[in-house]
């Protein structure tokens, strides 16, 4: 069914820290293997080896670049972005046949692929660009929160969580129940100042992403590393103003 | 967003047969016999060669039948329900009407009412769209019940087509001018996207793919933009005055109204290939693209 629910009883999600995040690709490729290999549709590619490869990706990593005001040193964020599993999806509400839909008990955002006609009506209500429709297989393809992995007990407990989140190296990625105040990534996210994407589209992200932390935030010596003020008294000063004297 | 060439001629056609069909229901066209099934048939062919169109599209066409389930949520489930309903409401009432030698009055207005409510569907699709925010506007729904009313009117050779034109003129300029502007002032940008711009200035530093993708192809679509503004203008005279200077002077005939036909649909084509070519998705913000 295509209509929403009123609510869910979880709200399984990501939260993802562009602090730790070192663009390292990792979750891209976890991402497609565990998902060409597990249910439905394999993540096809079109032309892999020659001039012009194109495929179908449900994680992609952006790098951005930050120029702060005060003209200090411009920054790098390296920004993964897949399904934010929304609360109000609008990719859910526009789907002609039930395809696409969100669940009640945990809110994870799926389609069930023999249902879908692959019209693409989906993907472009989704501002975030988290769907793509596969080439070979003509149906719609986005994140499942590896919903086969992360109920599966037939994997080991430490491997039940997304393949993104499991594979990152960095632990930039984490996992779990955003609807609990009490969880590990709610605590997360307030301590860290978690924010939506897109907030204007209206589409309440259950995915959240932390900031970038400042250099005061992280770099104990950064205090010690400051360049020497001008009117240095003792024997730098000594030194600075004989220097300047030659 | 891409211009995919079924969904523009399923839009241009299937709106003129249920333009035509509004007019023949209202009974604007005082014909019988054969001239009835003539207009009746054209009526229902382009309608249906439209429907049959927009399945080329489709990943998946033989599970169609799937997407008349949804009506309670989703605008293209309620456009299809609407289009097969119109489509069995006319061909009752061409059938009357042929074989019968009797128009419907009820029939014929409910059918118009069926047709109206189907391409008011149509427009919803690409109205309710946020993530684009050129069509997120109540001018879109307006321009689509206008164009097919005008190219309805047109087909039937009604003089009063005219008027019909001159509105969709109006229109059309109205949303080509408020058109340009709404996608800034939507909001969206690459600040509010990543979330950084409390850090300061942002700019894409390297894509997350070095080729193409689905994303790119489909809504992130810049081919032809450059000319946007041309096209604009040569779809509109096509569309609009031409067909206005041919009523004006000659009034009727078959000719005038073949020449007004001809000359309004080239136009429309052009217009509708252009409401997508240069409607803009807000996941180009992502790629760097505002």
């Amino acid at each position: 069914m295509t209509s929403l629910p009123q609510s869910t009883e979880k709200s399984l999600g990501l939260v993802i820290d562009l602090d730790t995040c070192v663009g390292c690709h990792a979750c891209v490729t976890a991402c497609k293997e565990w998902n060409t290999n597990g249910y439905g549709a394999p993540l096809s590619d079109q032309d892999p080896y020659g001039a012009d490869p194109v495929g179908t990706f449900l994680n992609r990593v952006h790098s951005y670049e930050y120029v702060p005001e005060d003209g200090s040193a411009p920054g790098v964020v390296h920004f993964p972005k897949s399904c934010l599993h929304c609360a109000d999806a609008p990719c859910v509400t526009v789907c002609p046949t039930g395809a696409s839909l969100k669940r009640e008990e945990d809110g994870i955002v799926l389609v069930n692929e023999d249902d879908c006609i692959g019209c693409g009506l989906c993907a472009w209500a989704c501002p975030y660009g988290a769907r793509e429709l596969d080439a070979s297989a003509g149906v719609m393809k986005k994140c499942t929160l590896c919903v086969d992995r992360i109920y599966n007990v037939n994997l080991p407990e430490e491997d039940r969580q997304p393949a993104c989140v499991r594979t990152c190296p960095a632990g930039a990625r984490h996992f779990g129940d955003l609807s609990d105040p009490e969880s590990d990534v709610s605590k997360l996210v307030t301590a860290r100042g978690g924010f939506d994407l897109m907030p204007e589209q209206e589409t309440r992200p259950v995915n959240k992403y932390l900031p970038p932390r400042t250099r005061e935030e992280t770099d104990i010596l950064a205090p010690l590393l400051d360049p020497v003020p001008e009117a240095q008294g003792g024997f730098l000063g000594w030194l600075d103003r004989t220097l300047s004297k030659i | 967003m891409h211009p995919a060439p079924s969904i523009i001629t399923f839009t241009v056609l299937s709106g003129l047969g249920f333009g035509l069909m509004v007019w023949l229901g209202l009974g604007a066209v005082d014909v019988e016999g054969w001239i009835a099934a003539t207009f009746c048939l054209m009526a229902l062919g382009l309608a249906g060669g439209g429907l049959l169109s927009s399945l080329f599209h489709l990943g998946h066409p033989e599970r169609a039948p799937k997407a008349l389930t949804q009506w309670r949520s989703s605008w293209l489930s309620r456009e299809g329900i609407l289009a097969i309903v119109t489509m069995l409401l006319f061909t009752l009432f061409s059938l009357i009407w042929v074989f019968g030698g009797v128009r419907s009055g009820p029939l014929g207005a409910l059918a118009a009412l069926a047709a109206l409510a189907t391409v008011f569907s149509t427009a919803m699709i690409y109205t309710q769209m946020k993530t684009v925010p050129r069509w997120h506007s109540p001018l879109t729904p307006v321009v689509f019940l206008l164009a097919s009313l005008s190219g309805g009117a047109l087909l039937a050779g009604m003089t009063a087509s005219f008027w019909i034109i001159l509105s969709l003129g109006v229109v059309l300029i109205l949303d080509s001018v408020q058109g340009e502007g709404r996608f800034s002032r939507a909001n969206g940008n690459i600040a509010t996207a990543t979330g950084l711009g409390k850090f300061g200035r942002l700019r894409q530093l390297a894509p997350p793919h070095t080729g193409q993708n689905y994303l790119l192809k489909e809504m992130v679509y810049v081919i032809g933009r450059k000319h946007a503004h041309k096209i604009n203008i040569i779809g509109m005279t096509l569309a609009i005055p031409v067909p206005l200077f041919l009523i004006g002077v000659f009034h009727n005939g078959h000719t005038t109204f073949g020449l007004a036909v001809v000359s309004h649909i080239t136009g429309m084509v052009l217009l509708r290939w252009l409401f997508f070519a240069r409607a803009e998705h807000v996941v180009g913000i992502y790629y760097g693209k505002h």
